[in-house]
């Protein structure tokens, strides 16, 4: 569905990415691993056209590198930004609606739905967004992207900052999207929720993946945990 | 003395809502662009003279319709083939563009138009008084001027909070890039509210014209005050603008319909000065007098006391 391959990006002069390649199936949860600063937000944003890319982005066959961002979420990209960027003066209701690309879209989920899901953001439905609590922040803009149907999600720490409790919920309903066909590329840096749910692991480090194998393969994996991963 | 009230209000309410129809493009513009447009007024004066030259042929109802149009369009080809061209070189060059904008279609309004002033009419349909009070006349026209904008306004307000589009003006503004990644392309939305914008301003110079006369010059007459207006109502600010276009309407009208001046205050507090003083200008001087800068008296108020505006918010 994904195929990155040989993907450079620059901040200025700062190389930032150096040839990375990946890939991502239907239906499949990928995750992308490694410290802070190696790139990993850089790739996505890349993907998504927030950053210059230069390299081959290709997605359901149709190259995208160099495509506008609302050109490559109208293909069926949806992107969660770590800072999640929830419209706070909107209420929760409206939130949702920005995520449909139009009024007559009929996809995989609808706001009753979402707010089945949801029980929290149902009864805050008509309250602003920028009240709720990191958690329920996290959940609506989860949900606002779900609600454009996409067909591959990117998600930026979606448990960042977030309860045990919460953590948990987000890691159901990520399983819960990635059933329904929706592909996740999920950068995360809590390791134990990546290898509970991902079906693929790409472990990255100065600007480049070092690493690919699967939850299983990387637990065996003990010095690209110490090199790469642990602290 | 009730008349005298009475009568100053409705003419405060109509040079206040005229006023906030010119504000309203402006506060939305530079809200989403972070740039003041110089050219804003000069917009007006253009759906004065198309709806001028439009009257002559086909009359004044179809260059109510039509001249805002033209000047939409004219204002998102504006935006799409030069202030975003000249967004990515920074605020200062959008600003001298604009400016710039101003002074080019004054000039081409002269050029095209002539400099004297045009003989825009109302339409004869509203050509009666609208009602008579205390023996003085409400003429129809007026009415018809308060009518459009009320409407315009109630239309802009559920435009930009209860539907679709609006709410997604609304985050663009503060949030572009999360609202592109939503798949809404940010750069089109910005295109319509700029032509938008122009053609209310286009609206206001198809009523405004006939009443306040229609010549070159009559960009530069309102602008200025407009300018005031979005300061004090507070930068980016619509509520504001439309609260601070009702106060300078009004106030103006007050001050141009009151009968005192620095005589009377000085007469109360029992003081007299020559005729042949030097200050005597200023010991004569009256409020009607004074009326056309009063914003200005306005605008330095606030900017001391309330740097920000009435509703804007302090930046981070």
């Amino acid at each position: 569905m994904l195929e990155v391959a040989d993907l450079h990006a620059y901040y200025g002069k700062s190389h930032i990415l150096q040839g990375v390649s990946f890939q991502v199936q239907e239906g499949e949860i990928v995750s992308l691993l490694g410290r802070n600063g190696v790139g990993r937000s850089t790739t996505i944003k890349t993907i998504m056209g927030e950053v210059e890319p230069h390299g081959s982005i290709r997605f359901k066959g149709e190259e995208i590198a160099g495509k506008k961002s609302f050109e490559i979420a109208n293909l069926g990209i949806g992107y969660v930004p770590e800072n999640r960027d929830i419209f706070p003066t909107l209420t929760v209701r409206q939130n949702l609606q920005l995520g449909l690309k139009s009024m007559r879209q009929e996809g995989r989920w609808n706001l009753e739905e979402v707010f089945s899901m949801f029980p929290n953001l149902a009864e805050r439905a008509d309250v602003v967004g920028g009240v709720l609590s990191g958690g329920e922040q996290q959940m609506l803009c989860m949900c606002r992207t779900l609600m454009g149907d996409p067909d591959m999600i990117m998600i930026d720490e979606p448990t960042e900052g977030l309860a045990p409790k919460i953590v948990a919920q987000v890691a159901n309903l990520l399983q819960e999207i990635a059933k329904r066909g929706v592909a996740i590329l999920l950068v995360e840096q809590k390791l134990n929720i990546a290898l509970k749910i991902s079906h693929r692991l790409y472990v990255m480090g100065h600007g480049q993946v070092i690493y690919e194998g699967t939850p299983d393969s990387l637990m065996q994996a003990d010095a690209v945990r110490a090199e790469w991963l642990e602290v | 003395m009730l008349d005298v009230f009475i009568f100053a209000t409705l003419n405060g309410l109509v040079t206040g809502l005229l006023l906030f129809m010119l504000a309203s493009g402006l506060t939305l513009i530079f809200s989403m662009m972070g740039v003041l447009n110089f050219a804003h007024a000069s917009f007006y004066m253009l759906g004065a003279y198309f709806a001028y030259s439009i009257s002559l042929y086909f009359g004044f109802w179809t260059g109510l319709i039509f001249a805002p149009l033209i000047v939409g369009v004219l204002g998102a080809f504006v935006e799409r083939y030069g202030l975003r061209r000249v967004h990515q070189a920074g605020h200062v060059a959008e600003l001298v563009f604009t400016f710039g904008l101003a002074f080019l279609i004054e000039e081409a309004v002269q050029f095209f138009w002539g400099p004297g002033t045009k003989n825009y009419q109302q339409p004869e349909l509203l050509d009666f008084p609208l009602f008579t009070l205390f023996g003085q006349e409400f003429p129809a026209y007026r009415g018809f001027m308060i009518g459009i904008s009320i409407t315009i306004f109630i239309g802009l307000y559920y435009l930009l909070t209860r539907s679709r589009i609006g709410i997604i003006i609304q985050a663009a503004i503060t949030h572009p890039k999360t609202v592109a990644n939503l798949g809404h392309n940010v750069p089109l939305i910005f295109m319509g509210v700029f032509g938008v914008g122009t053609a209310l301003a286009g609206v206001a110079g198809v009523i405004a014209g006939p009443v306040l006369t229609t010549f070159p010059g009559m960009a530069v007459v309102l602008g200025s005050i407009v300018f005031v207006i979005v300061v004090i109502g507070g930068l980016g600010s619509l509520a504001g603008a439309f609260i601070a276009s009702l106060l300078i309407g009004l106030l103006q009208s007050y001050a141009i319909a009151s009968d005192v001046g620095v005589p009377d205050l000085l007469n109360l507090l029992g003081l007299e000065f020559a005729r042949d003083h030097p200050l005597t200008d200023l010991w004569t001087m009256t409020l009607p007098q004074i009326a056309p800068i009063l914003p200005f008296l306005l605008l330095v108020l606030v900017l001391i006391f309330r740097p920000t505006g009435l509703l804007g918010k302090r930046e981070q």
